[in-house]
């Protein structure tokens, strides 16, 4: 849908990021191991693009979120904003570069200070980097801004228990426009709330993509929202990206075993499909990623896994998908029709 | 397993006349707070049959959980005040049972799965000795013996290693494997409805679908009466046979599944099925629902919908409340309109909605004027007038 508007100019690039958290034990809490939050990941953002990331909690989708905006120190990796090597940045030139990059939480309940007026919230970008909007023109910005996500903007007195689960996240995506940014990060951002509500915020991001140019990387676990928003669509597991294509290729011509199982477990709202759809059941639990499996990180509870699937880890690498080619991580990738 | 403990002590007095085991009349359920009074459920009226799934589904406060909760005899009190109606279970209503008997319908007869089960398990007791409390307490049986059933239950529910993890603690569980222990709680007693209040909303998809399918084994295996509550229409629509749709407290369309997914009968249920993005379809552009659900210390007069209906007309903004009728071969709804929803044949709402307005009654300017009122989510209502005509074509993934 917004293929139209995406360009071929990259605004963010990843380079095989890497966040490890240490594992601390005993009395002198030495470390005594490491949980491989991220592990490797790599990919583009076009500018007016939607880059979807799903997987299941405990992939590192989040991780990566904050890493992206550097909430989170990188283990290793590089991050490129434009031309500007973010990770090196530091003071006045990283807080100048934050104003690009912006990220909207999931839970719009604990976002928000509850103390401050939404007046505050969403102005407080400005009062932070304050030559963005002179001091006079700051009010009138965050009424701009309010009106701009559909909110009342004679409510900028007002606190945020005042407000809906859906409109505090418009108060969220308000603040995260304060500075004009060109990225933005959505953690979640819709799956706090109930479907009718959820429908009406991913309608206002949509617009704001339009009429803004903004780039988002749209993080989520529901694999239908993720399809309807975005233009390409990363698939994560265990601190890696498994595959990475456009929409169509993901959904209509998974080639990870992964993806195929993932979205073969997605329930559709049509009764009549109940058994017509391939279901591929995955047994366990995704293992930790303190201790990932080695070779291929899936071949645990995967059913094509061959001997060298446990010692070889396949890489990020275009494989045909019966119609083009997309970057899969498997050495048997092969199209499958699951959805 | 399941005849064997069916033995020990289903001498049970429970028997269901024509299968029927459960009805719910007109039920109202208020809760009394500092603030005045929320009307959490407004008459609602169901039934439930042996080896039935019957889903109730519903957005945050439409009184899907409190329905749940008085029915199980656990809705915290005060605030909540049931004020009305009758809970029927094999004909006798249990509201007006004495709380002694009460304990001996909740567990044996009818159970429920909880959607935390992180708080709804105890995390000082291991999940074994949880499990076994439910012998010991409602059947009287010794330690070793209901340790024993406790570990033929989880192994039931699929838990790997069950012998060596019945004396784990819940924390030491996934999620996923949290919730077969629940649901092993839930089944210990053989009941004959199970409630399950968003059993897999806290869980990844292909946990999900992990536990919707034992549900569904355990179902068909005992025979259970099953309640689904739930948001999602996916789940909805993979297990259930009928579905009670409710919104500020009362049921307003309940219906077969696949009749109610092949041409919803309530303007609410419509606006769902429309507003969900779907895994099988890269849509154009969602057709949100405007506006909010109402306060339920407000809640407006005549049908509660009408202010986000873009069918509403006169007579749905007026008391009394369109009644729960019938509107078809097995289904009933609570709207002035339904008849023209049902009449527009042959066009699923999920496959590219008609534009409904084009009825030629103005429905869709009534709409706007009324988001207008509500103010807040105008960014919605916007949305709403556009989307209706221009949803039409779905399919555009392989358009890309």
């Amino acid at each position: 849908m917004t293929a139209s508007t995406v360009s071929s100019e990259v605004v963010l690039r990843a380079e095989d990021l890497v966040k490890h958290y240490p594992i601390r034990a005993g009395v002198f809490r030495r470390t005594v191991g490491w949980v491989k939050a991220l592990d490797g990941v790599s990919f583009e953002l076009h500018k007016g693009e939607t880059l979807g990331i799903v997987g299941e909690s405990g992939c590192g989708k989040s991780t990566l979120g904050r890493t992206l905006m550097r909430l989170e120190e990188p283990t290793s990796g590089k991050l490129t904003f434009g031309d500007v090597d973010v990770f090196s940045q530091r003071g006045a030139q990283m807080r100048r570069l934050r104003r690009d990059i912006q990220i909207v939480f999931q839970d719009p309940y604990t976002s928000l200070n509850p103390r401050k007026t939404v007046g505050d919230i969403v102005g407080e970008p400005l009062e932070i980097h304050p030559d963005v909007v002179p001091r006079s023109g700051r009010r009138r910005r965050v009424q701009e801004l309010l009106e701009l996500v559909g909110l009342n903007p004679e409510h900028i007195s007002r606190y945020p228990h005042q407000f809906s689960g859906g409109q505090r996240q418009r108060i969220g995506i308000a603040r995260g426009l304060a500075l004009n940014p060109r990225v933005i990060i959505c953690d979640e951002p819709v799956s706090a709330l109930d479907v009718s509500v959820q429908a009406q915020v991913v309608n206002l991001l949509e617009e704001l993509q339009r009429e803004l140019g903004l780039a988002y990387i749209f993080i989520a676990h529901d694999l239908s929202v993720v399809r309807h928003i975005s233009d390409r669509v990363g698939v994560m597991y265990l601190g890696q990206l498994v595959e990475i294509g456009d929409e169509d290729q993901i959904y209509n011509r998974p080639t990870h075993p992964y993806t195929q199982a993932l979205l073969s477990a997605v329930p559709v709202p049509d009764p009549t499909l109940r058994n017509a759809r391939d279901h591929i059941v995955l047994t366990g639990d995704v293992p930790s990623p303190a201790n990932p499996p080695k070779g291929c990180r899936f071949h645990t509870r995967c059913w094509k896994a061959q001997d060298n699937c446990v010692t070889e880890m396949p890489g990020l690498d275009l494989r045909p998908d019966g119609v083009s080619e997309h970057a899969s991580r498997c050495h048997y990738a092969e199209p499958r029709e699951v959805v | 397993m399941a005849s064997t403990t069916k033995l020990v002590d289903k001498t049970s007095s429970w028997q269901p006349t024509d299968g029927l085991l459960l009805e719910v009349d007109d039920l109202q359920v208020e809760f009394r707070t500092r603030d005045g009074v929320a009307k959490a459920i407004n008459g609602v009226s169901f039934e439930l049959r042996e080896g039935e799934t019957l889903s109730i589904l519903g957005e945050s406060g439409s009184g899907k959980s409190v329905s749940a909760q008085a029915i199980m005899g656990i809705l915290d009190s005060p605030p909540g005040f049931i004020t009305g109606g009758q809970v029927r279970y094999c004909g006798t209503d249990i509201l007006t049972l004495p709380e002694e008997q009460r304990r001996r319908i909740r567990g044996p007869e009818i159970s429920m799965v909880f959607q935390d089960a992180l708080s709804a398990l105890n995390p000082v007791f291991p999940v074994g000795w949880q499990i076994a409390e439910m012998f010991r307490k409602h059947r009287g049986t010794n330690r070793t013996d209901a340790m024993a059933q406790a570990v033929r239950l989880m192994e039931r529910v699929q838990i790997p290693g069950a012998k060596q993890r019945v004396r784990a603690y819940p924390h030491q569980f996934s999620g996923g494997m949290r919730q077969r222990i629940m649901i092993a709680m839930a089944i210990a007693l053989d009941p004959a409805v199970l409630i399950a209040d968003e059993p897999t909303t806290a869980l990844d998809v292909t946990v999900q679908a992990q536990i919707m399918s034992l549900l569904k084994e355990l179902q068909t295996e005992r025979r259970m009466g099953l309640i689904l509550i739930t948001h999602d229409l996916g789940v909805v629509a993979d297990v259930a046979d009928r579905i009670a749709v409710m919104y500020a407290g009362r049921i307003v369309e309940q219906a077969d599944v696949f009749d109610l997914y092949a041409q919803p009968g309530h303007p609410y249920t419509e606006g769902l099925l429309e507003s969900i993005p779907r895994l099988d379809q890269k849509g154009q552009r969602l057709a949100a629902i405007g506006g909010l659900p109402p306060n339920l210390m407000h809640i407006p007069s005549g049908c509660p919908f009408h202010p986000r209906c873009r069918y509403a007309e006169d007579v749905c903004r007026a008391d009394p409340p369109p009644p729960l009728r019938e509107v078809g071969v097995h289904r009933l709804a609570a709207c002035h309109v339904s008849e023209r929803l049902l009449a527009k044949e042959g066009t699923p709402a999920q496959a590219g909605p008609a534009p409904a307005t084009g009825a030629g009654d103005g429905g869709g300017g009534d709409a706007g004027a009324h988001h207008g009122d509500h103010g807040d989510e105008r960014g919605g209502d916007g949305d709403m007038d556009g989307d209706m005509g221009g949803d039409g074509d779905v399919e555009g993934g392989s358009g890309r």
